[in-house]
């Protein structure tokens, strides 16, 4: 085994705490490059093996999260093979975003049961411990592919399929071409196919764009409460997870300064997002807090920005009317028991999102938040035709893969290089797809030439 | 009458390409070997297409040359033609296709293996393979075996079952060699005592000439056809499928207006097929083929007639290969081409008889007639030889393990077109294979196979035993998956050393291939430290070239990989170039310019290699490795394969059933 593998051991689900496993010879050098331990004094290169570390996880200057890490050395570990775990919190969105970050950095996506493969050939595991494991890998890899496939459902199959087809048949243009040279020739055939791969990369990329999207329905849209402080957020929170609950307050210092909570409104998932900062009292703090909760929003899918019916607007309602514009949002006009000074209408003036009224204490609004919210998906400005979209991190890998082989095809032909060449990146774009359809490009070629091509003198 | 009795180290069924190739590699390393034939005369026959080589058909031809085959030398000899194909392309793809003088060819085959020390040609028919059981010491069974023993002692007492039932039942499930050959028995009764047995029967087992509604059992040319050998293969648990090929027309060359169609002439400087071989010697005289083409009429008269053709008439039902139809199948299947290719080709330097390439037909002797007659230049055509269609019993070749040895019979081997095969490239490729793990085995040794990833020969053997062959099996460059490693032009730095252990390959050969790969590696050495300045020499170069002028030093190696730059063209600006042979220089120039993309097969190679070291034993037992899915076990237990990678190539076979096979064999340790 010479390389190096990474995957979610902890499953997707939000869990207190996420672990992400990497396995194989540059486990230490790869997280060396994306974990910055608290302790200065320690670097990947002097850390003891089979110790556990505090620090952060870094994307470039961007700390994703804190962490804990386990260096395990070989062949001391479940696998034999050098092994880091990453221990951080659990959300389905970060822990995805650590995977892509170690998958960057060098390792590539574990198959299913591929752990344990390595731990059996590694001679980890003894005789009675593989029998009851065997069953296991092959429940995990037809399982892998049927999920694969039900994963991919409707048009992204078929675009993938299509897009694979087509790869195929250049190849086989190709190879029948040197199969039998004096039947076909290849003359002008290079900026033909040029022209063809710019087509699939174009095509392959659109559905690489969905990935974000695709990620938005299984895991939930990033929902984003913004409003000024006493707007009442929290009892807006609090209403929308549907029970009355103190919102776990973050704690001053550390880096998180979000917290979340995921609420299903009519099949939609929210993952709603308060700030901290923003409750604080004292102007200059409540301006920051502000501040700090737009830019939260920045990367938000949903913004819900909350309105205060029994005040009037002041600046920090205008800096979020303002902030709003061209943004997904759903705006609501909480009302309280106090005399109201702003209108649903006066709202309708400044934004062109629909508004909302709604009630903390009277616990009314939600079916038309929800109506709104379903409004903004199905009416086209969010998509959530799932069918368009791709959500594993493995199709993702293999997308990319071929995009990746796509390019080197292009680099071929701009360099002059003979059409057999071609043949080569461009059976590594199949066979990256024929990885998610399950099928396997070298059968497939060597019917496709038949079919399409009068071979033999 | 008293039949005869002789003894031999090895016996050779057949004297084809393969025949020819299995039993000099014997004879050539000391053993005494008898060749078989129905007809002296037909030693190494070409009975359709008058050429040898071609898109990876010539790269067979070369590594069988590395290895020390005949056949890339004899056609050297005989040659009357030659072309290196796809030369515009990469050297990965380029490929030699040499025209043969069939006559001469054929003769000078037969007068190589009349000279060949220890071999003794025989024309007679070979009727029975001779067989006994293998009495094996109980300490070497496994379980498997151990379990099934009491049922044994028990059956005497029912009913046994005759022979002949067991073996018509196809393959045995457990595949454990109980038997090993002990020679062959001929028509005449006479028997040759072999400690191995080489079947090479071509397309002669049961053979059937058909075209039109005529229907005769011959071989290829009204050969004698070996009727008996079939039945007897069975009996020994064999299994036999029916394939079908077919061949065109002659046609007198006097009949021909060549006027009317495109010459097509030879290389001028010929590539000789053998490493062996002096460039000097081969560069003769040529002869032209021409080329013509179908027409509307052509294809209006097979439209009209389709029903009167075997194919479709039904007379014919065995399988022929989709990669060398008929021209009615071409008619047929590709209905929107308004025309297609017509190469004629001489069958020799003195014969009349051309070749119709292209136009093979096993229609009515009128349709054909008709049809070639309807071709430009062909208005007048005499035909000599009509086209037919021939239909013969082959082996499934998934009985067959790597080295070509069955997996039943100890000491039986097969090649050529009788493994499912067709060409003669393929047949003499697979027969020094089969001569060579012949004589392997006869002195005890460990066989000879070729990986995927070492040769084109490795590809061919490897897709005959571990995929369904459904239709006679040609070789094609997109059949290797790292064709940029398995180029014609490096056959001798892959494999000469294995012909070298078989004892093909003297020691003056191997001695030349040392001093190549000390010049090779020095040069290559050389040239990555050689650094060019700019200066205004070198700009004046790069500007003649049309290549970009250089800011600062660069080595020569770095140049080489310029598109449109090259070794050779670089000499100006590398003064200190030795005088190397022109193969060096080729080598040194296609190992600096690809080497990204030989550095990435190479890469694959190794996760490949790793997968197809994981041997797994001949004894296995796939009922014992739970958790297979039934497919899998039932497809794992057709073809028994020898290693993890061999099994992960079986269609039928997931990822996932591969991993479990793993877990297994690492668990028994074996």
């Amino acid at each position: 085994m010479t390389d190096t593998i990474a995957a979610i051991a902890s499953g997707m689900t939000a869990s207190g705490i996420g672990i992400i496993r990497i396995s194989g010879p540059e486990a230490f050098l790869i997280s060396g490059k994306l974990f910055r331990f608290a302790d200065s004094k320690i670097t990947i290169e002097n850390v003891k093996p089979n110790t556990v570390h505090y620090g952060f996880i870094r994307d470039g200057k961007a700390t994703l999260d804190e962490a804990l890490l386990l260096f395990l050395k070989a062949p001391h570990t479940y696998t034999a093979e050098d092994t880091v775990e990453i221990d951080c919190h659990g959300g389905p969105f970060v822990m995805r975003k650590i995977l892509e970050l170690v998958l960057k950095n060098g390792a590539r996506s574990a198959e299913p049961g591929e752990f344990t493969k390595r731990a059996f050939l590694n001679g980890r595991i003894d005789l009675s411990e593989a029998e009851a494991v065997m069953d296991v890998i092959e429940a995990k890899s037809d399982d892998a592919l049927a999920c694969s496939l039900r994963q991919l459902s409707g048009s992204v199959k078929n675009e993938i399929t299509d897009i694979r087809k087509a790869i195929i048949s250049e190849v086989a243009h190709i190879e029948a071409a040197l199969d039998d040279p004096e039947h076909m020739d290849l003359c002008g055939y290079p900026e033909k196919l040029d022209k063809v791969t710019d087509d699939l990369i174009l095509r392959l990329q659109k559905m690489l764009s969905t990935f974000e999207e695709g990620k938005i329905i299984k895991e939930g849209m990033l929902t984003v409460i913004l409003g000024k402080p006493n707007a009442g957020k929290s009892s807006i929170l609090n209403l929308l997870a549907g029970e009355e609950r103190a919102i776990v307050t973050d704690i001053e210092g550390t880096t998180r300064d979000t917290i979340e909570e995921t609420i299903r409104l009519n099949g939609i998932a929210l993952r709603v997002t308060d700030t901290a900062g923003i409750r604080k009292t004292g102007d200059k703090i409540e301006k920051i807090g502000v501040e700090k909760a737009l830019e939260t929003a920045e990367r938000a899918d949903l913004i819900l920005p909350v309105f205060d019916s029994s005040r009037p607007l002041d600046e920090n309602d205008n800096k979020i009317l303002d902030f709003i514009r061209g943004r997904k949002a759903v705006v609501l006009l909480n009302k309280s028991d106090l005399p109201s000074v702003t209108a649903e209408t006066d709202l309708r003036k400044k934004t062109e999102a629909p508004v909302i009224l709604i009630s903390a204490k009277e616990n009314t609004g939600i079916e038309q938040l929800a109506d709104a919210v379903k409004e903004l998906f199905f009416s086209g400005k969010l998509r959530i035709n799932e069918e368009t979209m791709i959500t594993s991190v493995r199709h993702k890998e293999a997308i990319a893969g071929a995009v990746e082989s796509l390019r080197l095809v292009k680099t071929s032909i701009k360099n002059g290089m003979p059409e057999d060449f071609f043949s080569i990146d461009l059976m590594d774009a199949a066979s990256s797809l024929g990885k998610i359809t399950g099928e396997d490009a070298a059968d497939d070629l060597i019917d496709t030439i038949f079919s399409k091509f009068c071979m033999g003198k | 009458m008293q039949a005869i009795e002789e003894y031999t180290d090895v016996v050779v069924v057949g004297a084809g390409h393969a025949g020819c190739e299995a039993a000099l590699a014997c004879a050539r390393s000391g053993l005494d070997t008898v060749i078989f034939t129905v007809s002296v005369e037909s030693i190494a026959l070409m009975p359709c297409n008058p050429n040898i080589g071609g898109s990876s058909k010539g790269h067979l031809v070369r590594e069988l040359d590395a290895l020390g085959g005949e056949m890339g030398k004899n056609i050297d000899r005989t040659f009357i033609q030659s072309k290196m194909l796809n030369r515009s392309k990469g050297p990965a793809v380029h490929s030699l296709r040499a025209q043969a003088d069939k006559a001469a060819y054929s003769m000078s085959m037969r007068h190589i293996l009349e000279n060949q020390e220890h071999l003794t040609i025989r024309q007679q028919e070979v009727s029975e393979i001779l067989t006994e059981e293998i009495k094996m010491p109980s300490a070497e069974k496994n379980t498997a075996d151990k379990e099934i023993q009491p049922d044994k002692e028990i059956q005497p007492d029912k009913e046994s079952p005759p022979d002949i039932e067991s073996s018509d039942s196809g393959i045995p499930e457990e595949e454990n060699p109980c038997r090993k050959i002990t020679g062959v028995r001929t028509v005449s009764g006479a028997v040759y005592h072999a400690k191995a047995v080489i079947l090479c029967t071509g397309v002669y087992l049961k053979a059937r000439c058909i075209y039109g509604n005529i229907s005769q059992y011959t071989g290829p040319n009204g050969l004698m056809p070996a009727n008996h050998l079939s039945e007897s293969l069975q009996k020994s648990g064999i299994r036999l499928v029916r394939f079908k090929t077919g061949t065109p027309a002659r046609i007198d060359k006097r009949s021909i207006d060549f006027s009317k169609m495109a010459e097509q002439k030879g290389d001028e400087n010929v590539v000789p097929f053998s490493f062996s071989t002096d460039p000097k010697d081969v560069q003769i005289d040529q002869v032209s083929c021409w080329l013509t083409y179908t027409n509307e009429t052509t294809h209006e008269i097979i439209r009209k007639n389709i029903d009167r053709s075997p194919l479709y008439s039904g007379i014919i039902h065995a399988t022929g290969p989709r990669y060398c139809p008929s021209i009615e199948d071409k008619v047929v299947k590709f209905a929107d081409k308004d025309r297609h290719q017509v190469f004629i080709e001489p069958e020799g330097r003195y014969t009349n008889e051309m070749y119709i390439d292209g136009m093979s037909s096993s229609m009515p002797e009128d349709v054909q007639f008709a049809m070639y007659r309807s071709v430009p230049g062909l208005e007048n055509a005499k035909i000599v030889r009509n086209a037919y269609a021939i239909e013969y019993d082959c082996l499934a070749p998934c009985q067959l393990k790597n080295s070509l040895e069955f997996k039943t019979i100890r000491g039986l081997f097969s090649g050529g077109q009788f493994n499912g095969s067709s060409g003669y490239e393929e047949a003499a490729a697979q027969g020094l294979m089969a001569g060579i793990n012949a004589s392997m085995f006869i002195k005890g040794k460990k066989a000879l196979v070729l990986h995927r990833s070492e040769a084109y020969i490795g590809v061919l053997v490897d897709d005959l035993v571990t995929k369904e062959n459904l239709e006679p099996y040609r070789m094609m460059t997109s059949r290797a998956e790292y064709r940029l490693l398995l180029r014609q032009d490096n056959a001798d730095l892959r494999l000469r050393k294995y012909g070298y252990q078989a004892g093909l390959v003297s020691e003056d050969e191997m001695k030349a291939l040392h001093v190549k790969e000390r010049q090779i590696a020095e040069e290559l050495e050389r040239v990555k430290n050689a650094v060019v300045s700019p200066d205004t020499e070198t700009d004046a170069f790069f500007e003649k070239m049309n290549s970009t002028k250089i800011e600062s030093g660069m080595t020569v190696g770095e140049l080489i990989r310029r598109p449109e730059l090259s070794y050779k063209s670089l000499a100006p600006l590398d003064p200190a170039r030795p005088e190397l042979p022109i193969d060096v220089q080729e080598q040194v120039n296609i190992e600096i310019k690809y080497e990204g993309y030989i550095t990435r097969q190479k890469r694959q190679v190794e996760q490949f290699q790793k997968m197809e070291n994981r041997q797994i034993p001949d004894n296995i037992s796939y009922d014992e490795v739970k958790s297979l899915r039934i497919e899998a076990r039932q497809k794992l237990k057709k073809f028994r394969p020898q290693s993890i990678g061999q099994a992960s190539r079986i269609s039928g076979v997931t990822p996932a059933d591969t991993a479990v096979l793993l877990v297994y064999l690492k668990q028994h340790r074996v």
